[in-house]
């Protein structure tokens, strides 16, 4: 249906922009690039396509605003009278015919100027008939720019019209101004209706939608109508009466009983019965609103003849549905809109009716016997004459009862925070809801770690029972152990000076492999020199002495022997005996005297030149110790001229001497520091 | 409150203390202190490095296999609060304890037992070989025992003569 298109229809351009877009959709797209060189041919056919271009466009363009715009004819009655209503069916069309004789022109001077431009033979001629031929379509375009206006602010005004579906359930709420149709319409639907106190607030139709038994109700709010004839009323009164005409809805006639709306009873009841042939075969619904201003029961009696005649038509539309005599709430209801009394009732009621209305409907149409064909209803047969009750245990009713009871008496957590100082104060006790054996136990604290172990891991039921069978198995293994404790061996112990002779022995071993793993390391830059040839004087006839008295032998015939043999006898004169010993008693007891570092006996000491070979230095003659003492002074010298104390000497005294890190240059840059 | 085990050294990790890594496939590894996390991330393995338990137990360096153990076994379902029970338990902490303290000791004095008799078989042993070192071969011929020679010490004849004028 399209009903829902009137918002999809294409914006109508007014005659300059619609000239403007489509020239320049020409000059876009079609090539744009010609010569006098060329074959006449070539430029025949330039020409041609631009005109055919254009109307082509034209054509495309006009036929969309014809399509899109509706037919009024065959769109619903509803939305036909109601476009009529508001734009004038006459004028609506005259428009669309309008535009349709443009685009028929405009097919015709395209048709004529490419027939002229099959004979054009110069550039020039060709190009003053395309020239001639656009102006021409473009001049028909200027001529409808006052239809396509229209057209356009009928567009505009379409789109805005709310969106009603004529065939589903639908609620009218009609009646005289300011009566509360709208705070009716605001209070059951989500729909946001103006309220105002002066008249003609709403000026056209507003669309609410209510739920009522899972179905979704439309409810439509009309502007207020005024008893005239129907001749003299205006568009806005045309559309609610367009609305009554056409659709197919519960109609609720409001009546305001307070007279607050500035027209009495009498006036519209008067209205009424004007409009009561628009309320053929729709339930009809008088609703009395503003009660809270002036109760129902209060109304003078006029008035309430007047409300009663009203009921009285109102009841003949139910009965001539279906024929069922209903009580008055089916037809007449008192409701406020301020207070929200019965509001919620009225809409139940028109709800009702109206479903009942299009059930009856459906089932007397033919479609519905196929349906009803297809269901049945399955409704076991009575067997016997026995009544047999719902069955519901005892247990249950009476759970139900307690429960019943108990909901108000039970104290909740919650209560019990706020009595004893609020959630930041009080902390509720976790435990006291435990389920344990001995509720004595419910505040124990109970430690997980205990001695570097988890307690949780070892908790057993049967853990006593274990520990007994381990104790005793722990029993056992001891006696045997105090049996074979007596078993153990202890002979061969060393005795104490054993035990310091090996000591002895293993400070010597140690002592030999230290002094063998120095010899190791320092190898590479030792010399190695005979053992004769003794410069520390090392090997002395008193080291020996001392080794051979601490391994226990007697040292003084080894001693004489070395002095007998040694160098510095070699001139002697072979001397007494006794007196040799003497003296050798106190040449030793003399010499042990003097410090370790004693001369040599009596040997001639000389002072020897530095290039001299000494046996003990060992180099192998004078040359290379000379070669020898020169290297050794050179690497000396530069370090000594630093001030330095060795070749590791490596102190900075001052790090950052102020007169290289500060100050001018006099010429040059202090970019380098 | 649990106290876990280090992955690498098997030691207690208290809280507050050490490292845990979650590996891709949600397998945790506990580390008690940085050591063992570099060792870990050094890829080791605990059965190689000397010091951890891993290595000791493989080694049979520690006990390995006892009724001690049993005792404590992490346990996935919490039982009941009792009184009674949880005092039991805590006394028999205690007690488990001491048995597998003393059940221990007793795996090392088994292991270390021979140790003694073999120290001084080698001492004597090298006594006897290596007593020349200190005992020269004649003194020992004259006196067998395996003891340190006793040094001779030498009288100053020098003296004794400056004594004599002295006295006369």
């Amino acid at each position: 249906m399209v009903q829902y298109n009137f918002k999809k229809i294409t914006v109508v351009p007014s005659g300059k922009d619609f000239i403007d877009i489509i020239l320049s959709r020409t000059q876009r797209q079609t090539p744009t690039v010609v010569h006098k060189g060329y074959a006449i041919s070539r430029l025949r056919q330039f020409y041609m396509r631009k005109v055919k271009f254009t109307q082509q466009n034209f054509h495309e363009k006009l036929s969309t605003i014809i399509d899109e715009f509706p037919r009024l004819d065959d769109i619903h009655p509803f939305y036909g009278d109601l476009l009529h209503v508001l734009y004038n069916k006459d004028h609506y069309k005259l428009a669309l015919s309008q535009i349709n004789t443009a685009r028929n022109l405009i097919g015709k001077i395209a048709k004529d100027y490419v027939r002229l431009l099959k004979y054009g033979d110069s550039l020039y001629r060709c190009k003053c008939l395309k020239v001639a031929a656009l102006g021409r379509m473009c001049t028909v375009i200027k001529r409808i720019g006052p239809s396509l206006a229209y057209l356009e602010q009928i567009r505009q005004h379409m789109a805005r019209l709310p969106s009603i579906d004529p065939n589903t359930r639908t609620i009218l709420i009609c009646g005289y101004p300011n009566v509360g149709k709208s705070s009716f319409i605001n209070k059951i639907t989500r729909a946001d209706v103006d309220v105002q106190p002066y008249a003609f607030t709403t000026k056209s139709l507003f669309v609410g939608h209510t739920d009522y038994k899972y179905l979704r109700y439309q409810v439509i709010d009309t502007p207020g109508i005024l008893d005239r004839p129907f001749e003299d009323r205006n568009i806005i009164e045309m559309c609610s009466i367009t609305a009554l005409a056409h659709l197919r809805a519960a109609v609720l006639f409001f009546l305001d009983i307070s007279g607050s709306c500035g027209y009495s009873i009498a006036q519209q009841a008067v209205l009424f019965h004007n409009i009561k042939s628009l309320f053929m075969n729709k339930p009809l619904i008088i609703v009395c609103n503003k009660t809270d201003l002036q109760p129902f029961d209060e109304l003078s009696d006029e008035d309430k003849k007047l409300v009663m005649e009203m009921k009285d038509e109102a009841m003949k539309t139910v009965i001539g549905q279906g024929g069922e005599a209903i009580n008055d709430d089916g037809v007449l209801l008192t409701m406020s809109t301020l207070t929200e009394d019965g509001v919620i009732a009225v809409k139940n009621a028109a709800c009702e009716r109206l479903l009942n209305q299009r059930v009856e409907l459906k089932m007397k149409s033919k479609k519905m016997n196929d349906c009803l064909n297809r269901f049945h209803v399955a409704i076991p047969k009575p067997r016997d004459q026995k009544e047999r009750l719902p069955c519901i245990p005892q247990a249950v009713l009476e759970a139900k009862a307690k429960a019943a009871t108990e909901k108000e008496k039970r104290k909740v957590e919650k209560d019990l925070e706020n009595e004893n100082g609020g959630a930041g104060v009080y902390s509720a006790n976790l435990r006291k809801n435990y389920i344990l054996a001995n509720d004595e136990w419910k505040e124990d604290i109970m430690p997980e770690i205990y001695d570097g172990h988890n307690v949780a891991d070892f908790i057993d039921p049967d853990i006593l029972h274990r520990l007994e069978e381990l104790e005793r198995e722990e029993g056992l293994r001891l006696e045997q152990e105090a049996d074979d404790d007596d078993f153990e061996m202890d002979g061969k112990e060393l005795t104490p000076e054993e035990q310091e002779a090996l000591a002895e022995i293993r400070k010597k071993k140690s002592l030999l492999v230290q002094h063998h793993r120095i010899k190791k390391s320092t190898a590479e830059s030792r010399p190695t020199i005979p053992r004769k040839f003794d410069k520390d004087m090392k090997f002395t006839s008193e080291r020996m002495g001392r080794q051979l008295s601490a391994l226990g032998l007697d040292p003084t015939s080894a001693i004489n022997r070395a002095h007998s043999r040694s160098v510095s006898r070699r001139g002697r004169k072979r001397e007494r005996s006794l007196s040799r010993e003497d003296n050798d008693g106190d040449a030793m007891d003399m010499d042990a005297d003097l410090p370790s570092k004693k001369l040599r006996m009596r040997t001639r000491s000389r002072s020897h030149p530095p290039s001299d070979v000494v046996p003990g230095e060992g180099f192998k003659d004078s040359a290379q110790k000379v070669k020898a003492v020169k290297l050794a002074k050179k690497s000396v010298k530069k370090r000594n001229k630093d001030a330095r104390r060795g070749e590791a000497d490596r102190v900075i005294p001052t790090l950052k001497p102020k007169h290289l890190f500060s100050g001018k240059r006099s010429i040059g840059k202090t970019s380098r520091r | 409150m649990r106290l876990e085990k280090c992955w690498f050294c098997s030691s207690t990790i208290y809280p507050g203390h050490g490292i845990q890594y979650v590996r891709n496939d949600a397998k945790i590894f506990r580390f008690c202190r940085s050591k063992c996390h570099k060792n870990f991330k050094m890829k080791r393995n605990p059965r190689k490095v000397k010091w951890t338990k891993a290595y000791r137990r493989l080694h049979a360096k520690d006990m390995t296999q006892d009724s001690t153990f049993e005792f404590e076994r992490k346990r996935n379902r919490p039982e009941r609060y009792d009184r009674n029970l949880a005092e039991n338990t805590l006394k028999a902490i205690k007690k488990i304890d001491k048995v597998r303290v003393d059940r221990e000791a007793r795996h090392h004095a088994l292991r270390m037992k021979g140790k003694k008799a073999k120290e001084q078989r080698e001492a004597t042993k090298e006594l006897e070989q290596s007593i020349h070192m200190v005992k020269a071969p004649a003194v020992l011929q004259q006196e067998p025992s395996l003891t340190l020679p006793k040094i001779k010490v030498k009288v100053a004849h020098q003296q004794s003569e400056e004594n004599h004028p002295m006295e006369e």
